[in-house]
């Protein structure tokens, strides 16, 4: 008789667990073509943003050669030269890291505070919520690129107060969503059940609204990841994001046009196409989630 | 109807105080104080003891601060807004000169994104699974990926380079010299209608698929009415509602878009304007240009609600 030991067990289930999850991504991959692209080029760009240094041929910032002044794509440097000699092939690989980073930073951050704010205002309700609604509604009487730019002003230029202010245009967005989700999630008799037995508030609302709250907030989330993306690359071009000489892709893209100087193809055509490509991946990506998570919405918008 | 407008007009009296409220206290939890942020931390330095004190009085920051928040709603109840630091134009001359190109640009975006918009996505909707449908739906993905700034910058630099264009040096009304006045904001107002237009053929696509199967569309049919009558007589009715409100959320985008879009091509409007302000730092501009913004954003939001209210009865009475 085999004996079964429990690491047997053990290697079985992590087998087991990781046999369901190839499966899950092939059987994902088979039913959304455009989402798998999409998570592989997600999945690029991440690769470059982590390991830019070694992606990088030069030095982002430091490296520039005068000799080589505003010079076209060709073997020395893959995507030419900007106005002081700098590599524009480093300084996009390297924008991807900053793009990314606050991108990623700030949608967990303000997303995260926002659907902690959105199971508190549904769940309490009374007058919690609706001074909360009141404030969030003075958030959002600010168009979200003039909010972030005087956010930005108020704690001063730098990679974390972008993050900062680029959260804090999140938060009422997923404020909503999340507290419509909890509204009719506060409905179900095992939420009643709950109460009926003793659960705190607090207990409510971790165990039993919270865990409903994932998938749309997942959607929200990676909907988000977009267009945020696109929020920090305008701070940048207005030249109120991340200050230079950090290579970002919309400080690459502002710095010429701030100095009244009329930039080469080069220096336009790859930093905005880094941005469309992050972009498009993500908002394609976003999309296949939503279909996946949510049926009701698929083939909606 | 007169209710409601009363009732929504109400409803944005307070978010026009919470407004100023906000943008008062972000100007003055700046890091440091406002010298700092205006002259940096050098100049602030070179500046003498007298400079300073006269500096921060003419800006009106040497008394209380309720005081100075009062003194900022008598100036904006008496449209006195204030004077820019480094220059000689009062705020208001800054709105009157250059608005009226950020609103021209702001209308022609919304109407060129309703006519390229709403006939891409019916005849995408009417057209389903087509090539034409696919087309459309590869345009509007792509578009809402590229950021309106840089296919400014694409223009300008194709212009540039094509027919030795240069950006507009100065402000042109459009009542001075229509032709000239065109020519400044026809390119912001394409940029910016493109990038509304991805949304709005979205969903007008999407609306009108789901306004299809309804029965009365059945109905329609059956009775033998053509299927182009079908559509423009009775889907597009209910479908364009969802729309009408997307045209509305959009105004968000649209008011930053601008900023940024003024900026690619150099446009001398309001939101070209503000960036200057944020670069000089100056901060009576700054404070009232957002508020600006910020009431612009309100008003024509209450205008989009009451025109819905217009457009369907049902929200009049809910």
């Amino acid at each position: 008789m085999a004996q079964v030991t429990a690491t047997d067990v053990i290697v079985q289930d992590a087998e087991r667990r990781t046999r369901s999850w190839v499966w899950a991504i092939l059987n994902f991959s088979q039913r959304n073509p455009v989402g798998a692209l999409s998570g592989l080029a997600i999945l690029a760009i991440v690769f470059v943003a982590v390991f830019a240094p070694y992606v990088a041929t030069h030095h982002p910032t430091e490296y520039a050669d005068f000799s080589a002044l505003r010079e076209a794509p060709g073997s020395a440097h893959w995507m030419g030269t900007d106005d002081i000699g700098r590599d524009l092939y480093s300084r996009v690989v390297h924008g991807a890291r900053i793009s990314l980073f606050v991108a990623l930073v700030a949608v967990l951050v303000g997303d995260l505070i926002g659907a902690a704010w959105g199971v508190a205002s549904g769940y309490i309700g009374g007058r919690l919520d609706i001074y909360s609604q009141r404030f969030l509604e003075l958030l959002m009487s600010f168009p979200t690129l003039i909010l972030a730019m005087i956010l930005v002003l108020a704690m001063g230029a730098g990679v974390w107060t972008v993050i900062v202010a680029i959260s804090i245009t999140r938060i009422p967005l997923s404020v909503r969503v999340i507290r419509s989700v909890t509204l009719s999630v506060k409905e179900n008799a095992y939420v009643d059940a709950a109460q009926a037995i003793g659960a705190s508030s607090g207990r409510v609302m971790v165990r039993h609204i919270a865990p409903q709250c994932v998938a749309p907030w997942l959607v929200l989330a990676t909907a988000h990841l977009g267009s945020v993306i696109i929020l920090e690359a305008s701070l940048g071009f207005l030249g109120v994001g991340v200050p230079m000489p950090t290579a970002t892709w919309g400080n690459m893209l502002g710095g010429p046009v701030a100095a009244g100087l009329i930039p080469r193809w080069w220096m336009v055509v790859f930093p905005g196409l880094a941005i469309t490509v992050t972009v498009l991946a993500f908002n394609l990506f976003g999309d296949s989630i939503r279909d996946a998570l949510d049926p009701k919405l698929r083939g909606r918008t | 109807m007169q209710k409601y407008i009363l009732r929504r007009v109400l409803l944005a009296i307070p978010a026009i105080i919470g407004l100023t409220i906000i943008i008062f206290l972000v100007m003055r939890i700046l890091p440091g104080d406002v010298l700092t942020v205006m002259f940096g931390e050098e100049g602030t330095l070179q500046l003498s003891e007298e400079d300073r004190a006269r500096i921060i009085a003419s800006l009106g920051l040497d008394k209380p601060i309720y005081l100075q928040y009062v003194d900022w709603l008598k100036d904006i109840v008496t449209l006195k807004l204030g004077q820019s630091f480094w220059r000689s134009d009062t705020v208001m001359d800054l709105i009157i000169n250059r608005g009226p190109i950020t609103l021209e640009i702001a209308v022609f975006s919304v109407i060129l994104s309703w006519l390229i918009g709403l006939p891409v996505g019916i005849l995408a909707a009417m057209k389903r699974n087509t090539p034409f449908d696919y087309a459309g739906r590869f345009f509007s993905i792509l578009f809402l990926a590229i950021p309106n700034f840089w296919l400014g910058t694409l223009i300008v630099l194709t212009l540039v380079l094509t027919l030795e264009w240069k950006a507009p040096l100065g402000v042109i009304n459009l009542w001075e010299d229509p032709w000239a006045n065109l020519q400044i904001i026809w390119g912001p107002a394409l940029v910016l209608g493109i990038g509304q237009a991805a949304y709005i053929c979205r969903m007008a696509r999407s609306a009108l698929l789901e306004t299809i199967h309804e029965d009365y569309i059945r109905t329609a049919r059956a009775k033998g009415l053509a299927e182009r009558l079908v559509i423009l007589r009775h889907a597009l009715r209910n479908a364009i509602m969802p729309v009408i409100t997307l045209s509305g959320v959009l105004l968000g985008f649209l008011i930053g878009g601008s900023v940024a879009v003024e900026q690619a091509f150099g446009v001398p409007g309001l939101g070209r304007t503000l960036v200057a302000a944020f670069f000089e730092r100056d901060y009576v501009v700054i404070q009232n240009l957002v508020l600006i913004y910020g009431l612009v954003f309100v008003l024509t939001n209450l205008l989009v609600d009451i025109s819905y209210a217009w457009i369907d009865p049902r929200i009049r009475y809910s």
